[in-house]
């Protein structure tokens, strides 16, 4: 197991040493460089200023050795500084990834909490009208644009109602735990939504999967009741895919939090990401891309660890 | 998952396509397949399934709707782009069925044509990001040892990575940066094209497992040793004997994947980063929603809708051809 865990954390760190030469690449060829920027704010600059100033930043050297630069000090701790707040960028990550891990935490459970009885509940009730009706729900869920959904939640609680708040984290000059409960009430529930279909779903057809094996039959010859059945044997078979599944995930779940963010004004890490993308930022963007890919290659490895603990026919030992 | 045709199933796929020759054979194995062709029966279980037809419906009707807009604009006498700064958040009227946006353009208009954007992206991108699906599958499980498993630790990673900062990154890279000549990257329909290859980056790598599974399998077939035996070179066992047996699969993650593609089509348009206007689209329509939502809520209904609506048929119709394709799948 140590000799598996070890292979892959290696595994993702050269995933994630490509992944930065890839987005350095890919963020060195968007429109705007950083020192046309500057010089656009004063009329006054000449030539000779840009050169010097391009030679001050190092982007008069080649990439590779710019790439190198930037790895080094990263390795060492040292991130840079963000162009568009000019602070640390772990200063500015540390309170956005706790809005983001709050925002996808609470989403993730309450999807979690609707999901897994439901599916459980269509699977054992299959092709009745409640498997019917909830499949229709989740089928509604997997195919709703994400912020054409964040604008029908605005438009009907903020506008129409007046229930909640548009956007944002806390109201001006309110920062109590109420008020920054209420401003995440609308967002938790648009990314619930968004989620909850496709784990309805998984989780129905895994339980189908489990309902039609051996050892249910089984357990039903020996006259074990339905709810012995199912609670007792197949739930927690049925469960082993669907953990490794909702792992497998985070991805999605980070690019809708992204999207939900960015609708709600919402300070979290990928509202951070896309306002340094579409700001220039590009040292922000880097650090936030790599570290969004970390959390999702780590939030992978979990998954297959737990699927092992779970099932204790899956050995890792080569 | 009913992804790879089991050798020793006799209701697999492959075995399956066959039935049309052998009707004996195939009404030994359920009323279903009693002296029919495997295309009529694939139609006839579709037809079975309420909500596939109906989509299906839907999707042809929308499409002809799409098809029909200059027919339209004739006929309104007018031109989606048609700015009239006096005539703003009119409500619905004879000459303009659902009213205006924001700079006075026809709603209707715009989401006709809109619609042929998005359902365009969403066909080709779907299609195109099957092709390229098909042929990573067929390189990584036919050539299989160190590409194989290259290639598979590389689908895993595009299936695993959080996708939409990365083609936010993508959309927003300037072209003319990597030597594309001003006047191509800055043209109406390079967008179009820029956010067709987008979603093929995005989109192959559910082919690609099922293609490489299929791979797999068939060259442990006793048919393909015999073709391969008769000197049949690595080509023609894929195309003559791999892709018949998994074009049904193909077909259906195709057809599920269109909704996908039209989502990430939309979200991209819509954050400014996809379609350029005046070049309508049914996410570029919604970018200014959000700020006139207190002004104009209509106009952040109708294009929202179109795309669920889009969306919902096609998951639906990839849903009915798997149980129509998919023959386990009426197993009680």
């Amino acid at each position: 197991m140590l000799r598996y865990l070890s292979h892959r954390l290696l595994e993702a760190a050269v995933v994630l040493l490509g992944m930065s030469f890839l987005i350095y690449l890919l963020l060195g060829l968007m429109p705007g460089d950083p020192i046309d920027l500057m010089a656009s704010g004063d009329p006054n600059i000449t030539s000779a200023d840009l050169a010097r100033l391009k030679a001050v930043y190092g982007l008069d050297r080649p990439l590779l050795e710019r790439y190198g630069h930037w790895l080094h000090g990263a390795l060492t701790g040292d991130f840079g500084y963000s162009r568009l707040y000019a602070l640390p960028v772990t200063e500015l990550m540390a309170p956005r990834l706790g809005n983001t891990a709050l925002l996808m935490g609470a989403s993730f459970a309450l999807a979690l909490v609707l999901a897994l009885p439901a599916g459980v509940l269509a699977a054992v009730r299959q092709r009745s009208w409640l498997d019917y009706g909830l499949n229709l729900f989740a089928f509604a869920g997997i195919s709703l644009p994400s912020f054409w959904l964040a604008l029908l939640m605005i438009l009907l609680f903020a506008v129409t109602l007046g229930w909640l708040p548009a956007g944002g984290v806390h109201a001006v000059g309110d920062d109590s735990l109420g008020n920054r409960a209420l401003h995440l009430v609308l967002p938790v529930l648009t990314l619930t939504l968004l989620t909850v279909g496709g784990m309805l779903r998984f989780t129905r057809s895994a339980m189908i999967e489990t309902l039609r094996a051996d050892y249910i039959r089984t357990a039903r010859a020996k006259g074990l009741g339905p709810r012995g059945v199912v609670l007792g044997h197949a739930l927690r078979n049925a469960m082993i895919p669907v953990v490794t599944i909702l792992a497998l995930n985070f991805g999605t779940l980070f690019s809708g939090s992204m999207v939900v963010e960015t609708m709600f004004a919402y300070q979290g890490m990928g509202k951070m990401i896309y306002d340094a993308i579409i700001g220039n930022d590009f040292n922000l963007a880097l650090v936030g891309l790599l570290f969004a890919t970390l959390l999702t290659l780590l939030s992978n490895l979990g998954a297959d660890v737990v699927y092992a603990w779970l099932d204790p026919r899956i050995s890792y030992v080569d | 998952m009913s992804t790879e045709p089991a050798p020793t199933d006799p209701t697999a796929i492959g075995a399956w396509s066959a039935a049309g020759d052998r009707p004996l054979a195939a009404a030994a194995r359920g009323p279903a397949g009693a002296g029919v062709s495997p295309g009529r029966m694939v139609l006839r279980r579709f037809l079975r399934h309420r909500l596939g037809v109906i989509s299906a419906g839907v999707l042809v009707l929308l499409t002809l709707a799409c098809l029909a807009a200059p027919l339209v604009a004739a006929l309104l006498g007018h031109d989606p782009n048609l700015v009239d700064l006096f005539g703003r958040f009119a409500g619905p009227s004879a000459s303009h069925p659902l009213g205006t946006d924001e700079l006075g353009r026809d709603l209707l208009l715009r989401l006709l044509y809109g619609g042929q954007v998005s359902l365009f992206v969403g066909l080709v991108g779907a299609i195109a990001a099957a092709v390229l699906g098909t042929l990573i599958g067929v390189v990584a499980g036919y050539l299989g040892g160190r590409i194989d498993a290259l290639l598979m630790r590389l689908t895993d990673a595009v299936i695993a990575l959080p996708l939409l900062p990365l083609l936010i990154v993508l959309a927003a890279v300037d072209l003319t940066k990597l030597g594309v000549p001003e006047d191509v990257a800055r043209a109406e329909s390079a967008s179009l094209y820029r956010i067709l290859l987008i979603v093929v980056l995005a989109g192959w790598t559910t082919v690609a497992r099922l293609v490489r599974g299929a791979a797999l399998s068939v060259r442990a077939h006793d048919f393909v040793r015999a073709a391969v035996a008769l000197g049949a070179r690595p080509v023609r066992i894929m195309v003559a004997h791999l892709l018949p047996n998994i074009a049904s699969p193909i077909i259906v993650a195709t057809t599920l994947s269109v909704g996908g593609v039209i989502l990430t089509e939309s979200v991209l348009s819509f954050l400014g980063l996809g379609i350029q206007p005046p070049l309508p689209s049914w996410g570029n329509m919604l970018t200014n929603a959000q700020e006139l939502i207190w002004q104009a809520p209509q106009l952040a209904i109708y294009p929202g809708l179109l795309i669920f609506v889009t969306v919902i048929a096609f998951n639906f119709v990839g849903d009915a051809l798997q149980d129509a394709m998919d023959p386990r799948a009426h197993e009680p």
